[in-house]
């Protein structure tokens, strides 16, 4: 793939950049980046786990030593992961084969991105304008209030999250962001962090550490299997992408921790949005080649 | 006695003249190539010898090279329109395409032969891609997809057709360069040299070369294919050891 090395280290360090900047994992920046320069997106997705693994890695053992980390909730969680992985990466191979690859890809980032940015954006427009109008941020918790898939049967008590709920919507969420992430390359922690937060009510502390748990987890499966079923990885590129990141996330990082929180979510939002509407775009224009060669096997 | 004489005069004029035979030899017949390479070139050498009885042929000699790269079943697909976005519709598939098609001729082909004598003999890149045996046909519905297979591939400069890629040194002798670029796969290739001669086959030669990748990169590559549990699993703890590097080094407790 005849790519520039000091370009793929120098977006490495930016998406890296942006991810420490915002707490996330950056493949979801990372991924369309690759696609929209020309990599397959079978190869981008795939190669893009890898770069996953490495930067949750390092959250998770600092999550490790500050004990920030719920070990119950995290089983569970890669429980569903697992399941949720080789269901995407068995997709993933089936749509290939059919030549429907790019287009699920394509649309299903376009469908999380509108969806979650818009969301995000939302929020964040009336946090700011709760806090222009002097009062302080509604918090829309009350006490005993659950939703009532909480309830559910097989209900489970984690300690460390002070949680007493069903295990199903928690196997239901990790099934869905590990499907996802096999078929996206992208870890989910911008999906599972609020899930945890807003609908499991699961303690600040201990969010990030048991998401980015869960994603070493299921995204080193994603990556294996990749690497089995479809032969898409490819170890050169993962590694510049690793090295660019890693080293980008901790100044991203440094930076963060000066940034205003609302300001921050505003930000993320319409990042989100912009990577969503150019995909959308994508699918939309008419192409400049319609047509396009894939190579099903090699004869020798 | 007379049959006998008649199916000898038939099978005489069946047995072609040999009056010119071609010697045709290859400057390589392995290409090794590295990951810094940008592309090279092979040179085809070529003699025609004529026998004693052969007059010297007014019009002189013309020359096809035919290099075939190993062949790779490639599907083309079409995005048409569908509601509000474009997407993957019709395919045709291509069983036996070679991955890398060139051909090199001493003049424009359309003036070597007649279209006819192409379109059979297969001779020039046109009468390969729209050859029957390339593809099945559907009617016509078929062509688009051999264009696009041709344009596609001469963007990749995988297929290609120089009309001056022959150049005859003396009247009797000829070299011809193929152009190999960084994306040629590796593989065994065919080098067919056809001779001809107002506008008939006088003789043909075939001939292969080997294009081996070495290097890293390559090794890495088959790996990947013959080892895939063993490359995903080394991917893995690359990365688990970079993550683990990273805290190590920025860490701030």
């Amino acid at each position: 793939m005849p790519v520039s090395v000091l370009l793929i280290l120098g977006m490495g360090a930016a998406v890296g950049f942006i991810s420490g900047l915002f707490g996330i994992g950056g493949g979801f920046l990372m991924t369309p980046l690759l696609i929209f320069l020309g990599i397959p997106p079978a190869v981008a997705v795939a190669t893009q786990s890898a770069q996953i693994v490495a930067s949750s890695t390092t959250s998770v053992l600092s999550a490790l030593r500050r004990d920030a980390l719920d070990h119950k909730l995290g089983a569970i969680l890669v429980a569903g992961g697992f399941v949720g992985s080789a269901l995407g990466v068995w997709f993933f191979a089936a749509a290939r084969r059919a030549g429907q690859l790019d287009l699920v890809i394509v649309i299903s980032y376009v469908t999380l991105f509108t969806v979650v940015g818009s969301l995000m954006l939302k929020e964040s427009i009336r946090e700011f304008w709760h806090r222009r109008k002097g009062g302080t941020v509604r918090l829309r918790r009350k006490a005993g209030e659950h939703a009532p898939y909480l309830g559910w049967p097989l209900r489970m008590r984690f300690y460390r999250s002070k949680l007493y709920v069903s295990v199903i919507p928690i196997l239901g969420l990790s099934l869905f962001i590990g499907f996802a992430g096999a078929l996206l390359g992208i870890g989910g922690g911008f999906i599972v962090v609020p899930a945890l937060l807003y609908v499991f009510r699961v303690p600040t502390n201990v969010v990030v550490g048991t998401s980015q748990f869960q994603i070493v987890c299921t995204t080193l499966v994603a990556l294996v299997l990749h690497a089995v079923t479809n032969q898409a990885v490819d170890m050169v590129l993962a590694i510049l992408l690793i090295v660019g990141g890693v080293f980008g996330a901790q100044f991203g990082a440094r930076m963060g921790r000066h940034l205003r929180a609302e300001l921050f979510r505003f930000l993320l939002a319409l990042l989100l949005l912009a990577v969503g509407l150019r995909f959308g775009l994508e699918l939309v224009l008419q192409p400049k080649e319609p047509f396009s060669i894939t190579t099903q096997e090699v004869r020798t | 006695m007379r049959t006998l004489g008649l199916l000898l005069l038939l099978l005489i004029s069946l047995v072609p003249a040999k009056a010119e035979t071609l010697i045709t030899s290859l400057s390589n017949h392995r290409v090794l190539i590295n990951s810094n390479y940008t592309g090279t070139q092979i040179a085809v050498f070529g003699a025609i010898e004529r026998d004693a009885q052969t007059v010297a042929r007014a019009t002189g000699f013309d020359v096809v090279v035919t290099v075939r790269g190993p062949r790779q079943f490639l599907t083309v697909r079409e995005k048409e329109r569908l509601g509000p976005v474009w997407i993957n519709q019709e395919q045709q598939k291509f069983p036996t395409a070679p991955s890398y098609l060139g051909v090199l001729t001493s003049r424009p082909i359309a003036e070597i032969t007649s279209d006819q004598l192409r379109q059979r003999q297969k001779v020039g890149l046109e009468a390969i891609v729209n050859s029957t045996d390339f593809t099945p046909q559907r009617n016509g519905a078929d062509r688009p997809f051999r264009e696009a297979l041709y344009r596609l591939k001469a963007q990749e400069g995988l297929y290609l057709e120089d009309e001056r890629g022959v150049t005859f040194l003396t009247p009797d002798i000829f070299r011809a360069g193929i152009p190999l670029p960084a994306t040629a796969p590796p593989g065994n290739y065919e080098v067919d040299v056809t001779l001809f001669a107002d506008t008939v086959i006088l003789a043909r030669t075939s001939t292969n070369f080997e294009l081996v990748k070495t290097g890293f990169e390559e090794q890495v590559g088959a790996v990947a294919r013959d080892w895939s549990l063993f490359y995903g699993l080394a991917t893995a703890v690359i990365a688990i050891f970079f993550g683990w590097l990273a805290n190590v080094i920025f860490r701030r407790d």
